[in-house]
């Protein structure tokens, strides 16, 4: 067993966990943070998408104890006071999500898309997104959302 | 008030889903759960000669294990097939059973044997790696082309023929064939899909001791279609004392129609070990044991005149129906086939001869369009072909055989009720400039690319109900759909659906049509679906039918809720019934121009009594309460139908296929949302170029599943995709109130063909199956360098 101790979604958790457990399983399981998802076994889809120190990582393939004290953010975390996050926003406005289940990965990781650059074209958004399955919407709303959410951060 | 149906409302489900708060089977946690995990079989053909639990039951955690032996002692039924083919010599077919913990023979890799219960998720899986059987292997029968040559792996199954079925008249074809210019002939595959919701399978059970009650938390597209199976086919407790809860879901495709061995396995076991019960697929259990899709080996012939006019067609299919005939395993490869397989044509003689074949692999079932993309696929590939080898332009051709009439009487089954396919092919040749392909094609062949457009044209029987019909087609079930409305005393009202959204957006679609047929806000109104406790019994979401069916039952009970409003309005106005007009959720006298909102009638309808100089507005012969019901069963079923364009290019030295344009255009009669109808379209497109450019499912030649991950099987990118240009044409359909037609599954009928078209028009007619991967594309490209250097 390791004490794991992080800041997830601004509030510092701790928690004694066996040595083996994922990031993932972390959230879901030990925190009840279920919006993270877990699609795959493979680390392919993405579903698990969360932040860890404002960077995008697949958290199916993170283990806990090797993140100990850094700050998470995931799905929970995003929209501040009420009010939904600009590319929360945008999925919305652009109908980019259907079943929901790709979502809450697809959504962190377009978020650090937008961090890392501002104004990406069709192409860029469409490869930075090559980690995110996606079955239901045929990606094109998808990207619509992105670029609607770069016109508002 | 201006009227939601046809407006881009935002969905009601986003707020949720965006923010981490929807809720899916595995997101469900019930106190002292223990965890399950399956003991599967790692052959494709075994007998089972012992089974050892002694050392798992000893493991630490482990808290029980089950085998074939209990659940068979505990006469628990097992899958069933959900529909009755006839041979075409009018014999049964032959279903062989397919019970949930296999017992003496496990039939596929992924085939449950055993059950192990554990305190924690790593204590169920030591206890399934102790978990010892012993088997015999037996040779495996894997390719669907040699089953009927093959060992037969069912008792009682000659040849692994579940039927040998024809539909249409072989000596019509014959005589047709006869006066023929010409036969053009083609040999297809219909590779093999692994559906892929993302959202892996799950199921959590809660046993209530004390009220006998289990309650299923499931990932099913048809919760109360599961509780009626498991209950009567199951014998896993009476209806009214199995609540079967399908929460949100992510995604289904068709793959979460069927029931499975472990819902099946858990809700039993939950009353016997008294503990509740989690259970979460991983990815490659649900490659290994989601029912797949497709899988056809199709010879299929068009007979034509010089001019390219359509005189018959012909079809011999083999369809793997895997190791088990499931719900709609027998109906895929025939009756959602077989009709749709003259397509959009007038063809005067058609048959389509289908042959179901056990093999020794996961059973195969509906996915996203089933059968109707494999009919699809068969008359599109004629088509273009017959239109090269007659020199006639490609859409020239389909124009000249399109008909010009409706109600089309299709060649084999159904009356189309509405089309106009003139009117969508010239759409779509607008749309992708069809007339200057030719300049693009050159300018690609100037930067030593090959550029190729591909076109087709698609309609399908949707909707799937009228029960009248898919009843003497052998279906088990009338295939009607439910709804309740509840308006509540204080103006909230709750509607209730038998249909189950696992994407589709029904809380907003159906909030929609209910908003303008009450005349209330949407956001009154709260659409409650996927809990067999809840709301009326219905057959769930599958086949493009939620809007067509369980939408118009919402529209009917709306209907009856005006109709009561009027005769309670017309007693608080003093007026006659006939003198009201029901507008923007008022009923107004027209007379007198007094007025009384829904709302009011609503509160109204639950005051019955009479007080100081209050009457009470229940007329006489009325009923207290506001809340009313609808089954509704169409008279047909809804035929979308549309033509699609694709233009690829392929770089010859890698072979890969890049889709630089493509182009849908379809008329799915009325729209409710648009949003929602191009959602589900791009998403059916996506998944049809899945199918024709990325997907194959491979066994190899011992049934071990070569594509079991998302390491080894292709799932679309974003990046493999272009911007998909979409347009609409709108007849409106005759069957139902609304004039709507099914949505879902279009796209993914419409796009193999349309790419492989386009592929193979590149690629100078040279055929090509599906996925037409680079490394094929890429032999294709060589082939043609030779032959045109020889030519030179």
């Amino acid at each position: 067993m390791t004490k794991v101790t992080l800041e997830v979604n601004g509030k510092k958790v701790s928690k004694e966990v066996p040595d083996h457990t994922l990031l993932s399983v972390f959230l879901r399981d030990n925190l009840n943070l279920t919006g993270t998802h877990v699609g795959c076994d493979t680390s392919q889809c993405g579903a698990c998408v969360v932040h860890v120190n404002g960077k995008s990582i697949k958290s199916c393939s993170t283990l806990a104890a090797d993140i100990d004290g850094s700050k998470v953010t995931t799905i929970e975390g995003l929209a501040k006071d009420g009010k939904l996050h600009p590319m929360q926003a945008a999925f919305k406005k652009t109908h980019g999500l259907q079943c929901g289940f790709c979502t809450p990965g697809m959504v962190m990781s377009a978020v650090d898309l937008l961090q890392t650059k501002k104004n990406p074209s069709d192409k860029e958004i469409r490869e930075w997104l090559e980690g995110n399955i996606c079955r239901c919407t045929g990606y094109q709303n998808i990207v619509a959302a992105v670029k609607e959410a770069a016109t508002k951060m | 008030m201006a009227s939601l149906v046809g407006s881009r409302v935002e969905r009601k489900e986003d707020g949720r889903f965006l923010q981490g708060k929807g809720r899916y089977t595995a997101d469900i946690n019930i106190a002292n759960q223990t965890y399950a995990v399956f003991v599967r079989s790692p052959h494709a053909r075994a007998k089972i000669k012992n089974i050892d639990t002694s050392k798992s039951l000893k493991s630490s955690g482990v808290v029980g294990v089950l085998t074939g032996k209990e659940i068979a002692e505990d006469k628990i039924g097992g899958l069933i097939a959900g529909w009755a083919i006839r041979s075409e010599d009018g014999s049964e077919m032959k279903v062989p059973a397919n019970p949930p913990l296999a017992k003496d023979v496990a039939n596929f890799v992924g085939e449950p044997i055993a059950v192990v219960f554990a305190e924690t998720l790593d204590e169920a899986k030591e206890g399934a790696e102790k978990v010892k059987v012993d088997y015999k292997v037996l040779k495996a029968v894997v390719d669907p082309a040699d089953a009927m040559k093959s060992e037969a792996i069912h008792d009682g199954v000659d040849k692994n023929l579940c039927y040998d079925w024809l539909l249409g008249d072989r000596k019509a074809v014959d005589e047709a064939f006869a006066k023929a210019d010409k036969i053009i002939k083609v040999d297809l595959i219909n590779n093999r899909l692994v559906p892929n919701a993302m959202e892996p399978r799950a199921c959590v059970v809660d046993y209530n001791s004390a009220s006998e009650e289990i309650t299923l938390y499931t990932t099913s597209q048809n919760p109360h279609l599961s509780r009626l199976v498991m209950s009567a086919f199951g014998g896993v407790a009476p209806e009214n004392k199995l609540r079967v809860v399908a929460p949100d879901v992510g995604g289904g495709f068709g793959s979460k129609i069927n029931v499975y061995n472990e819902e099946i396995v858990c809700s039993w076991a939950s009353k016997k070990i008294e503990r509740p019960i989690k259970w979460v697929a991983e990815r490659t259990e649900s490659f290994l044991t989601d029912t797949h899709g497709r899988d056809h080996v199709t010879h299929a012939e068009l007979a034509v005149t010089k001019e390219g006019k359509f005189l018959g067609f012909k079809n011999e299919t083999i369809a793997n129906l895997g190791a088990y005939a499931r719900v709609f395993g027998t109906v895929t490869p025939t009756y959602l086939f077989g009709p749709c397989a003259t397509g959009v044509y007038v063809i005067p003689a058609a048959y389509s001869n289908v042959k179901a074949v056990y093999t020794n692999t996961a059973p195969v079932d509906a996915y996203r369009g089933a059968g109707r993309p494999e009919a699809t696929y068969t008359i599109e590939r004629l088509v273009e072909k017959a239109a090269m080898e007659l020199g006639i332009d490609k859409t020239e051709i389909r124009m000249k055989n399109f008909p010009t009439e409706f109600p089309f009487k299709q060649t084999l089954v159904h009356t189309v009720d509405s089309g106009d396919y003139v009117a969508g092919l010239e759409k779509a040749k607008q749309m992708a400039d069809y007339s200057g392909f030719e300049a693009r094609r050159k300018k690609s062949e100037a930067n030593g690319k090959l550029r190729g457009i591909g076109v087709s044209s698609y309609f399908e029987a949707c909707g799937i109900a009228p029960s009248a019909a898919v009843m003497s087609l052998g279906c088990g079930v009338g295939l009607w759909e439910s709804a309740e409305v509840r308006f509540n005393p204080t103006g909230q009202i709750s509607v209730f659906t038998g249909a189950h959204s696992h994407g589709q957006s029904h809380q907003t679609t159906f909030a929609q049509i209910a908003a303008d047929e009450l005349g209330v806000p949407m956001e009154n109104i709260d659409v409650v679906h996927g809990d067999t406790d809840k709301g009326t019994f219905g057959m769930g979401t599958y086949g493009s039918r939620s809007l067509t069916v369980g939408g118009i039952a919402i529209v009917n009970a709306c209907k009856k809720i005006v109709a009561k409003g009027k005769r309670v309005a017309a007693k608080m106005l003093e007026v006659n019934e006939n003198e009201i007009e029901f507008k923007d959720g008022e009923f107004v006298a027209l007379k007198s121009n007094k007025k009384k909102t829904i709302g009011e009638v609503a509160f109204a309808c639950y005051l019955p009594g009479q007080r100081d100089e209050m009457k009470s507005p229940i007329p006489e012969g009325d009923e207290p309460g506001l809340i009313e019901s609808s089954f509704f069963d169409p008279a047909n079923f809804s035929f979308p139908a549309g033509s699609h364009i694709c233009e690829v290019e392929i770089d010859p030295d890698t072979g890969n296929v890049k889709i630089e344009k493509y182009t849908a255009v379809d008329d799915f009669g009325r729209i409710v949302n648009p949003n929602i109808v191009e959602g589900q379209v791009h998403g059916g497109i996506a998944q049809g170029i899945g199918q024709a450019l990325h997907e194959n499912t491979q066994y190899d030649e011992t049934g071990q599943l070569m594509t079991a991950s998302y390491m080894d099987y292709t799932m679309p990118r974003a990046d493999n995709f272009p911007e998909f240009n979409l347009g609409f044409t709108c007849t409106h359909a005759t069957s139902n109130p609304l004039g709507v037609k099914g949505c879902g599954e279009a796209g993914a009928i419409a796009s193999p063909p349309t790419v492989m078209n386009a592929v193979i028009d590149a690629l100078g007619g040279q055929e090509i199956s599906m996925p037409a991967t680079a490394e094929k594309v890429w032999k294709a490209c060589k082939v043609m360098k030779k032959s045109n250097a020889k030519a030179a």
